[in-house]
């Protein structure tokens, strides 16, 4: 009966973040806008299956994958683990390799298991007529979140100020803007608020709390925060880079096309 | 009001269904051909899930050196995740996307700035102001200004300080998706208000408590909850294709990404405002 009762639990959840949505979607739509809505059956059904979805979707993580997660980012930050015994006086970054690794590993597999992210580029996806691909738009933006991730451990470790780091990725951003094809730009920016969502955000706050409590000098108060900042930065950098990359490509083979028709 | 808004009579996009799910190699198996949708979207959230599994399971085995611990539970919750997953797609397009089109294809029909403004508000507030993650996020920052001094350690005090900071960051996305709509409509290039958003981001970091950036900067990410998304990005990528001269690309998207920014500003002022 476990099982139900956290099911019932996670349903509450689910109603309470949708409540507030629906009121004002009802009310705008009965009193402003004051018109019928085309296919209502099919409107609601799609409301439940996303309500019951997230409830299950909620549910799973919470039984199965979150526990051991959280677990983990706890065991590989124990000094236990990292140096086989009590942590030595004074620490260097590198002795945190697998701290560096799991963050970037974590990082990618929960931003491709987003739902905020599957529903951004499937709709991308369909308004560019298939330009911007589903799967790719995702990887990429995951490998921004690994990186992210990645280097938001590093800068915990270190105890380097975050403000220097964000302030760093913000005129990259700007520099990235200025030559990336205008096309995906706005997505490129909206895909930095996607990404830490429902899977993301509790691994992640688990490893920076983790990570923060046992590193020599760190509190988790002061320092265990600024891996989400991290992890909605650097996926705009890697988004709007991929489609850098993909231009440069395809400029590059129209270029060869042209050589080719023009040694024939 | 008079009509401000250049409504532009077309078709919505069609919802692209389960095809893009299902491999090609599946296609072709005969006995299968009746359960395509369900057998496509059930494999594609697999799909989706499989990193983490991957990584999960390589470093508890390989890296710590442990046994899986409760492998039924492991494989019902996996299994849960999966449909929940599989629903919620569904869902996404029956529902979520829908309705977000209709209604902005609704207000570009009536062509009255003010309302449309006030509904993305409504919905930026709404939906910030009961998230879970700001909560515990605000549970957070009140913990964290009892500790650094800037409020008295009470209870009182603190949960007053939670409410006031969950107000500010549900006003501060109220008016970012607000503003993401007036810009929509006016088409106005994304890059010049985000631009003044960071400059905004980095004055505030030089005024600003240090206790509050770590928070304050983590704040952008977690307002955008998974019900919201799907149904903001619907707005403007409905509004602007229904409005004419705007691309659903490169105008339609954006709301997302001032709902991510302002709040990190919004939060810093606050801070401030709290320990005057």
């Amino acid at each position: 009966m476990n099982w139900l009762e956290h099911f019932f639990s996670d349903l509450g959840t689910t109603l309470r973040d949708v409540l507030p949505i629906a009121a004002v979607l009802v009310f705008f739509q009965l009193f402003v806008l004051r018109r019928r809505v085309a296919n209502l059956p099919r409107l609601l059904t799609g409301f439940g299956f996303v309500i019951i979805g997230m409830a299950l979707f909620l549910q799973g993580l919470e039984q199965a994958l979150f526990p051991l997660g959280k677990l983990m980012a706890q065991q590989l930050t124990d000094p236990g683990f990292l140096f086989a015994g009590a942590a030595p006086a004074s620490t260097h970054w590198s002795d945190y390799y697998w701290i560096y690794v799991f963050g970037f590993a974590i990082g990618f597999a929960t931003t491709v298991a987003e739902p905020a992210l599957i529903a951004v580029a499937r709709k991308a996806n369909q308004v560019s007529g298939g330009a911007i691909g589903v799967l790719g738009l995702r990887y990429a933006v995951a490998m921004g979140v690994a990186v992210g991730i990645s280097l938001g451990c590093f800068r915990i470790i270190t105890g380097t100020p975050l403000q220097w780091y964000i302030i760093a990725g913000y005129v990259v951003v700007l520099l990235q803007t200025l030559t990336a094809p205008k096309m995906i730009v706005a997505l490129a920016y909206d895909s930095g608020g996607v990404t830490t969502s429902t899977v993301t955000v509790p691994l992640v706050t688990a490893l920076g709390l983790g990570l923060a409590s046992t590193v020599p000098g760190r509190s988790p108060v002061m320092d265990g925060f600024g891996l989400i900042a991290f992890a909605s930065l650097f996926p705009i950098m890697s988004v709007l880079g991929y489609a850098q990359l993909a231009e440069w490509w395809i400029n590059r083979k129209s270029v060869k096309a042209q050589e080719n028709e023009n040694a024939l | 009001m008079t009509k401000r808004i250049d409504f532009k009579p077309g078709k919505n996009h069609p919802g692209s269904w389960h095809n893009d799910r299902m491999p090609q190699r599946l296609k072709n198996i005969p006995l299968l051909k009746p359960f395509y949708p369900v057998v496509a979207l059930v494999l594609g959230s697999f799909r989706d899930l499989l990193p983490i599994i991957v990584v999960i399971g390589f470093f508890q085995l390989a890296v710590l050196k442990q046994p899986l611990p409760d492998l039924y539970g492991l494989l019902t919750g996996v299994a849960l995740v999966t449909l929940g997953l599989t629903l919620f797609v569904q869902g996404l397009e029956m529902g979520l996307f829908p309705i977000g089109e209709s209604m902005a294809r609704g207000f570009a029909r009536k062509g009255n700035l003010f309302w449309l403004l006030a509904f993305g508000f409504a919905l930026g507030f709404g939906t910030t102001i009961a998230e879970p993650a700001l909560i515990a996020v605000a549970g957070e920052a009140a913990k964290v200004a009892a500790t650094g001094g800037m409020i008295t350690d009470t209870p009182v005090e603190r949960s007053s300080y939670a409410w006031g900071l969950r107000l500010t960051v549900g006003l501060s996305v109220g008016a970012a998706i607000a503003l993401g709509v007036l810009r929509i409509i006016r088409g106005w290039p994304i890059q010049h208000l985000i631009l003044a958003g960071y400059l905004g981001v980095i004055l505030m970091t030089f005024f600003a408590p240090p206790e509050i950036i770590g928070i304050a900067y983590d704040s952008g990410g977690v307002t955008t909850s998974t019900i919201t998304v799907p149904l903001v990005t619907a707005l403007g990528v409905g509004l602007a294709s229904s409005i004419r001269g705007r691309n659903p690309v490169t105008d339609g998207f954006g709301l997302i990404a001032f709902a991510s920014l302002t709040p990190m500003i919004f939060v810093m002022a606050y801070g401030m405002i709290r320990t005057l």
